[in-house]
């Protein structure tokens, strides 16, 4: 009687056991804004009802610098709560240590991407990430009040200044809100990015070269932050201050900017049906600065899906991380998101040009963008992009002028690298 | 020994239990009560709190908490610590870590100061009769009642530069010309904050003077009406002489709050280094930067710096107190 029940436990215990297994609950990180939950979401729900596995999103803070420190934190008591991770470019430096190879998983798959992104995710032979999306810097503009009043794309900066002043000062007559330019200026990794490219397209270089040497202090990068600071208050709200990427789009897409820097997530939700600036949107590559190097520039973005070495499904997460970087996917997102696809193929499709005219004409932006020094500073990059985002902060607030700022930052990055980075 | 022998001889034992307990042994059993207390102290305080001084003396990276070095007081007083070697220079003061103990203490001052008399005011006021005096008493309570996250979110966007309410009131009162960027302006920022902060929390001093002034004598009240003393000589001579011991507890209470201030400047400010907080700047060295160990000796240092003002403050006010007495 006794050996039966037992029999009968251990019998009913197995197949417990063994669906656990296979029905796997897996946690995703996606984004944070409306698309982000409409297409990843969706897909990532589509992938667990196919191979049976609860799908759980899970939402990550708006600012990238706080979504860092949170998985790090994460990291240091080895949590799996998160299988699938979306990390930024400039992360796999930083997190190496707590990430799978994927290497066993894809099994070559990762030719098919950007050799420049898969390069970036591989860290000592070990590719941590399969690239989802790339972004660069992009200028936004309103094509019916560029002709309206007269004023060309931007070439230059100095260009895009009198351009904003021109259009702020007539559109101000009916509408005292609206504003020449909007961007990010909080301080933040948005800064980070905005400022790299102000600096890197006057000739200023990418504040650490990629052999560690700190280069930020030179008159041309000093140039670049003094003319940022000009916008403020003038073509710019006071408050770019404190904006990071959904403050400017909330005043751009509210009709109340001439132009916005931002990246291209921002043109399918600018195009969406109850934008009040549909079919009136404009994009360009961002203008280059004037003096000795000065040249066209955009810091390169982009997001990674990256499988959690705590997770308790190790498996399943990869497997839902490739099909979420498959072709299929990243073509439905650039598509219906606007996300740019990591794929060289897709941008011969008809349909995502179609969809995105900008992506195929700004192809050489998205494949020339500048990177920020995350390589060569490693587990310090977040210390250094910190350092160079106060920096032009304290000068957007006209606490400091560029050669001071650029100075003081040199001594700082000094401090931080010690003895090497 | 079943149950019938408890019952039966249970009662011959009491009688020397009470002698034991009468006994020196009173303070041996009075520890054996405290002890789980004291030991869950030392897991929930002791231990996270030696452990974070012991990181302050090693160079530990949140990416790796078992692999570190023991650097002994670099992080305070090397040339990368926090008090560098230019401890007495000005230019200790140009450094973030300067910057933001500048930052806490500018911010406590001004804060605890507007609160106190707020709190004061709206005290005295809710101390009067009148009717509907229990509803009033309770919606003073609300700032105090949400949470500083929500609050300081809330004030974000009733702030915000261009779709906030206060900037659309000022600008159709016709008293401003352009928008103010309230949290993003370096000139408004840390009023802003003060601001709020003193919006939230002059609730808690107002409760805390109100017991207090509930406790006074009334017949010292009365004997004044009859003499036809001037009710704000009433005031300065009756009333805050007898609130005082209540409302420097207040205050210190507030101060010791403020000067940790940290979720408000966090929500509602841009965050770069020139409004950041002490306890800011450790949050920002220990978890977005992985600095464990500087980080650790910020809050280190952080922890004596409010001891030492809360001792500081503390002196002053007795030795107040003891010259009034004399």
């Amino acid at each position: 009687m006794k050996i039966t029940f037992k029999a009968t436990l251990a019998a009913l215990a197995v197949p417990f056991a063994m669906s656990a297994v296979q029905a796997a609950t897996i946690t995703i990180s996606c984004g944070n804004n409306a698309a982000d939950v409409e297409f990843c979401g969706k897909f990532a729900e589509d992938w667990g009802k196919k191979n049976g596995h609860t799908v759980k999103m899970y939402t990550p803070p708006a600012s990238s610098t706080d979504q860092l420190a949170l998985l790090r934190q994460q990291f240091a008591a080895k949590s799996g709560d998160i299988d699938v991770l979306m990390i930024d470019v400039v992360w796999p430096g930083v997190i190496k240590d707590h990430l799978v190879d994927l290497k066993k998983y894809s099994k070559g798959v990762e030719k098919e991407h950007f050799p420049a992104i898969v390069a970036n995710n591989t860290v000592d032979g070990k590719l941590l990430g399969m690239p989802w999306f790339t972004d660069a810097g992009l200028l936004f503009y309103r094509k019916d009040l560029l002709s309206k009043h007269g004023v060309k794309v931007p070439q230059t900066w100095d260009d895009l200044a009198a351009g904003a002043k021109k259009i702020q000062d007539a559109e101000r007559a009916t509408d005292k809100d609206f504003q020449g330019f909007v961007f990010q200026a909080k301080a933040y990794e948005g800064l980070t990015c905005d400022a790299l490219e102000w600096v890197y397209s006057y000739g200023g270089g990418t504040i650490v070269d990629g052999k560690g040497e700190i280069t930020i202090n030179n008159p041309q990068a000093a140039k670049a932050l003094d003319a940022a600071a000009s916008w403020v208050g003038t073509i710019a709200p006071q408050g770019v201050m404190n904006y990071g990427e959904e403050d400017a789009r909330g005043v751009w897409q509210n009709g109340k900017a001439a132009f916005m820097r931002n990246w291209p997530y921002a043109w399918s939700l600018g195009q969406a049906a109850d934008s009040p600036i549909k079919d009136k949107i404009g994009v360009a590559a961002l203008p280059a600065g004037t003096g000795p190097g000065a040249k066209k520039a955009a810091t390169l973005g982009g997001w990674q899906l990256a499988v959690n070495k705590y997770s308790q499904n190790v498996d399943a997460a990869a497997s839902l991380a490739l099909y979420m970087t498959s072709a299929d996917i990243q073509k439905k997102r650039a598509v219906g998101g606007s996300y740019n696809p990591t794929i060289p193929a897709l941008y011969k499709d008809a349909d995502v040009a179609k969809a995105n005219p900008f992506m195929i004409e700004l192809l050489d932006v998205f494949t020339n963008a500048a990177a920020r020094p995350a390589t060569a500073t490693g587990l310090k990059y977040p210390e250094v992009s910190q350092a160079f985002w106060d920096a032009a902060h304290d000068v957007m607030e006209k606490k400091s002028d560029g050669a001071t700022a650029v100075k003081k930052l040199e001594a700082k990055l000094k401090t931080i690298k010690k003895a090497k980075w | 020994m079943g149950p019938l022998f408890v019952r039966e001889c249970a009662p011959f034992f009491y009688p020397s239990l009470v002698v034991v307990l009468r006994m020196k042994n009173r303070a041996k059993i009075a520890w054996m009560f405290l002890a789980p207390m004291l030991v869950l102290m030392v897991f929930v305080a002791g231990w996270p709190l030696a452990r974070s001084i012991w990181f302050s003396f090693t160079d530990t990276n949140i990416n790796n908490l078992a692999e570190y070095n023991y650097v002994g007081f670099d992080n305070y007083f090397s040339e990368y610590g926090l008090f560098g070697n230019s401890v007495l220079s000005a230019e200790f003061w140009g450094t973030d870590w300067g910057v933001s103990i500048k930052n806490t203490f500018e911010f406590s001052i001004i804060s605890v100061v507007l609160e106190t008399l707020t709190g004061l005011g709206v005290a005295m006021l809710l101390n009067q009769e009148f009717k509907g005096r229990t509803l009033v008493r309770t919606a003073v309570l609300v700032p105090w009642a949400i949470p500083t996250i929500v609050s300081a979110k809330m004030w974000g966007w009733i702030l915000h530069d261009q779709f906030g309410l206060i900037n659309q009131l000022l600008m159709d009162a016709g008293l401003i010309a352009h928008k103010i960027a309230f949290t993003a302006d370096p000139n408004y920022a840390l009023m802003t904050v003060v601001a709020v902060d003193v919006w939230k929390t002059t609730p808690f001093m107002a409760l805390l003077i109100l017991a207090a002034l509930q406790t006074l004598p009334k017949d010292c009240y009365e004997a004044a009406r009859v003499d036809g003393v001037h009710p704000l000589r009433v005031f300065w001579k009756v009333t805050l002489p007898l609130i005082r011991p209540a409302l420097l507890v207040a205050v210190v209470f507030r101060m010791l709050d403020a000067l940790r201030i940290f979720d408000l400047i966090y929500v509602l400010t841009s965050n770069s280094g020139s409004t950041i907080s002490m306890s800011g700047f450790v949050r920002r060295d220990m978890v977005d930067n992985g600095n464990l160990g500087s980080g650790s000796a910020g809050a280190t240092s952080l922890t004596l710096i409010i001891f030492v003002a809360a001792v500081l403050f503390l002196r002053a006010t007795r030795v107040k107190l003891n010259e009034e007495s004399n």
